[in-house]
């Protein structure tokens, strides 16, 4: 391929990277008064992005460093699209906190790029620079308000676990580049076709290890609540949305892409992984109260039903995966969209207590966590319920019944929090009236609520076909 | 025993040895100094396998730039060490446990590696071109990809540090030589005529 | 022994005779030197003060900022060794690329460079 053709097949990168350049430029000059703008410019970039993504060419480039198939562009479409949405609900956030500062939309900027180029990955090396790329921006993030020593804490506990497990990853990668010769997919799994070696198995397992770190997937799951707890809540929101398609597709690209030859081997460790963090995330939930703490175990539970999906080693499989972290991560953006609306006294709101009686304060914003509630827990006809039929078919098809089963009890627990929250803001007693809310987080969470009923039913049609094809891009039987 | 070899064992004992001595020093500045010599025999090591110039790199930025960094905080940062090491015994069980498993698998490896050998080996002297050039031929054309994208992470740690750790304090006067020398007579003086008395000037 | 590590046997040598001299002046100031301490000999002298307080404190976190900046750009620096040596001996067109494809990478810093400098982070009030 000629140098053009790659750099037309990475155009979303080019523009996002040219975008961050330009804007950052552009915020050095003009300083804080230009948060507005730049955040107005980064939305733009990343539309822009999403659409060049969408309709331009795919290939591989840069010798298979870099792959754009069906895959790469779901993904990419979407991670682009929550990130823009991201920066809207950070908007009024901004705002409030003292000094609202350009560098917060370029930083996001610079994530998506990274989730992006993880997404792409066709290689370990850009496989590791998409992580860092996107790991680091993220820890900037969750420390933004640094004055915060609960945010500091956050950031700063993100940072050292993040460090170790790119370190686990970093171990993995070489050791298979050790015993495969190359650190290219395809020649990766031409290697693992000739007979896995035991260092070969060794690095597929740190690689996992790594890998399901960025992801918070159980055991590995120790930063997410205090993080999630920490950090401001307009962070987290994007924490939470974009990292994790971009770490469960990275997942599938490096399995599928680089070990098609040990199916049976990844198979086994991810079957693990996801049995742990459905069970973790469910009963370690129930303890919490601390509404951020109780969905970063939401999180963890959902990124196990992801990896059932991942876990049957299918083509079904992935394509349950996609469709379910695509409607996880709509229903969590907009709950989290209603928390950075919520706040009393100037006071974020963030345990049970403060979400007393809600519903008489703000009965829109309660009746929308209320459906992201019942969605997240897989009530039927909401969007939650969606996801997981598809995870648990493929999960059945796949001889994995009993996982099925496991995740459907995991649900019925993690069900106890869920109408907990709903309870305690519909029957409990008021505690008193909440602050006028930011119209753009408020408007985000309805337009996700409508989404997850009644709008997923004729979207699952859109998504169905599409996830399949991207589900085929790699080439899983 | 020839030469090589009684280098190789002498860099590779004092690696395990001062490597040892940064976890147990009992003094942080002490660890700091065992962790630069163990970046020095782990250069030592690099060019005995032919990676000059990851050797070189090692003494560069990581004697030259982080180590001195470690040396900045541990020197002047208001942390009681004794404090922080009383944890030590109590961590102790579970850093053996994860210390164990790493090191089984490091036998593992090695003996893999033994039976049926690495995919990737030393190629140095057979090759025209030092190990600095062999990196410099590809590295900017073949992984242009990776190159730039390097470039984006460096980006990134810049503004990191930016935000995190830059403040202005208020009220601090700067000096602005180009203001300074722009000024004249007409724009920094002003002549002030006709004051009535008993009202003072408004400024 | 092959020629490639031959080259790098003045520094082993050099290395060897530094352990042997500096050890031997170690050695023998403690085996040959007279010792005789007695508490007044060892303690503070007269007009000295003892201690205060420990040598560590809180110290301004823009000493860190600079540092940290400096290893940005050392490793900034880090890249352009090969480049450096091996630019000119790469087939012209490819030469050209590596040129440009090096020239972004400056850019892209320099970018960073010039947040800097506009933020002020460069400046020591």
């Amino acid at each position: 391929m000629t140098f053009s053709g790659a750099l037309s097949v990475a155009l979303p990168e080019l523009i996002l990277s040219v975008g961050i350049l330009a804007l950052l430029v552009v915020g050095a000059f003009v300083g804080d008064k230009g948060t507005r703008p730049v955040a107005l410019g980064a939305g733009l970039v990343l539309v822009t992005s999403a659409a060049a993504a969408c309709f331009g060419p795919q290939g591989a480039a840069f010798n298979n460093g870099f792959v754009e198939d069906q895959a790469a562009v779901f993904a990419k479409v979407v991670i682009y699209l929550v990130s823009a949405v991201g920066l809207i609900i950070a908007e009024p956030w901004l705002k409030r906190v003292n000094g609202s500062r350009f560098e917060y939309p370029i930083l996001v900027l610079l994530a998506a790029l990274g989730m992006g180029m993880m997404v792409s990955a066709g290689n370990l090396i850009s496989l590791y620079i998409g992580v860092e790329l996107q790991s680091l921006a993220l820890y900037v993030l969750a420390a933004f308000r640094r004055d915060d020593p609960r945010a500091s804490e956050a950031g700063l506990k993100y940072f050292i676990l993040g460090a170790l497990s790119s370190g686990i990853l970093l171990y993995g990668a070489s050791l298979i580049y050790g015993f495969a010769g190359s650190t290219r997919f395809t020649d990766i799994a031409a290697a693992v076709q000739s007979g896995a070696g035991t260092g070969l198995i060794f690095g597929l397992v740190f690689l996992i290890c790594g890998i399901a770190f960025k992801v918070s997937a159980a055991p590995f799951h120790m930063w997410t609540p205090d993080v999630y707890e920490g950090a401001p809540t307009a962070v987290v929101a994007f924490l939470t949305a974009g990292p994790k398609l971009a770490g469960m597709v990275l997942f599938a690209r490096a399995l599928a892409n680089g070990f098609p030859g040990a199916v049976e081997q990844w198979r086994q460790v991810l079957i693990a992984i996801a049995l742990i963090s459905m069970l973790w995330g469910a009963f370690a939930g129930l303890a919490q109260t601390n509404l951020k703490r109780l969905w970063a175990y939401s999180s963890i539970a959902n990124v196990g039903y992801a990896l059932v999906g991942l876990a049957s080693g299918t083509q079904e499989g992935v394509q349950a995966m996609l469709v379910f972290m695509t409607l996880y991560i709509i229903d969590v953006t907009g709950f989290f969209a209603c928390l950075v609306a919520l706040s009393r006294d100037g006071r974020p709101m963030e345990t049970f207590e403060d979400m007393a009686g809600l519903f008489k304060e703000r009965p829109g914003v309660a009746a929308a966590m209320t459906i992201f509630s019942l969605s997240a827990l897989g009530m039927p006809p909401f969007s939650g319920f969606w996801g997981k039929v598809y995870v648990f078919k493929a999960a059945a098809a796949a001889n994995l019944q009993w996982l099925a089963a496991i995740g459907l009890l995991s649900s019925v627990v993690a069900a106890f929090y869920y109408l907990r929250l709903i309870k305690t803001m519909w029957f409990d007693p008021t505690r008193g009236t909440t602050d006028a809310s930011p119209l753009d987080a408020r408007g985000v969470a309805f337009v996700a609520a409508a989404f997850s009923f009644p709008v997923v039913m004729p979207a699952l049609a859109l998504i169905d076909p599409l996830s399949k094809a991207a589900a085929s891009a790699f080439g899983l039987n | 025993m020839d030469l090589q070899a009684i280098a190789f064992y002498v860099l590779s004992a004092v690696t395990i040895g001062s490597a040892l001595m940064v976890v147990t020093a009992r003094n942080p500045v002490h660890s700091v100094l065992f962790l630069i010599t163990t970046f020095f025999t782990c250069a030592g090591l690099f060019v005995m396998l032919g990676a000059e110039f990851l050797a070189m790199l090692l003494v560069v930025v990581y004697v030259g730039a982080v180590a001195v960094l470690f040396l900045f905080v541990v020197m002047m940062l208001d942390v009681d060490f004794g404090s922080l090491r009383s944890g030590f015994a109590r961590y102790l069980p579970i850093g053996g446990v994860a210390a164990a498993v790493l090191l089984g698998e490091m036998i593992l490896v090695a003996s893999a590696v033994g039976d049926r050998g690495a995919a990737v080996t030393t190629h140095y002297g057979a090759s025209p071109y030092s190990n600095t050039e062999q990196i410099g031929r590809v590295l900017y054309t073949d992984y242009i990809y990776f190159f730039e994208a390097a470039g984006m992470v460096l980006l990134v740690a810049m503004i990191g540090a930016i935000v995190l750790t830059l403040r202005h304090k208020p009220g601090i006067k700067r000096q602005v030589i180009a203001d300074q020398t722009a000024r004249s007579a007409s724009n920094g003086m002003r002549i002030i005529t006709d004051v009535k008395i008993g009202q003072g000037i408004d400024a | 022994m092959n020629a490639f590590l031959l080259q790098y046997l003045p520094i082993l040598v050099f290395m060897g005779i530094a352990a042997v001299i500096g050890s031997a002046f170690l050695v023998a100031a403690f085996t040959l030197a007279p010792r005789d301490p007695d508490p007044e000999k060892i303690s503070a002298y007269e007009c000295g003060f003892n201690a205060f307080e420990d040598a560590r404190m809180k110290f301004d976190v823009r000493f860190y900022l600079v540092s940290i900046l400096f290893i940005i750009f050392d490793l900034e620096v880090a890249f352009l060794f090969p480049w450096a040596v091996s630019l000119m001996k790469l087939p012209h067109n490819t030469q050209v690329f590596a040129f440009w494809s090096m020239f972004t990478f400056l850019f892209i810093l320099t970018v960073g460079f010039v947040y800097e400098w506009k933020k002020g982070a460069l400046e020591w009030e």
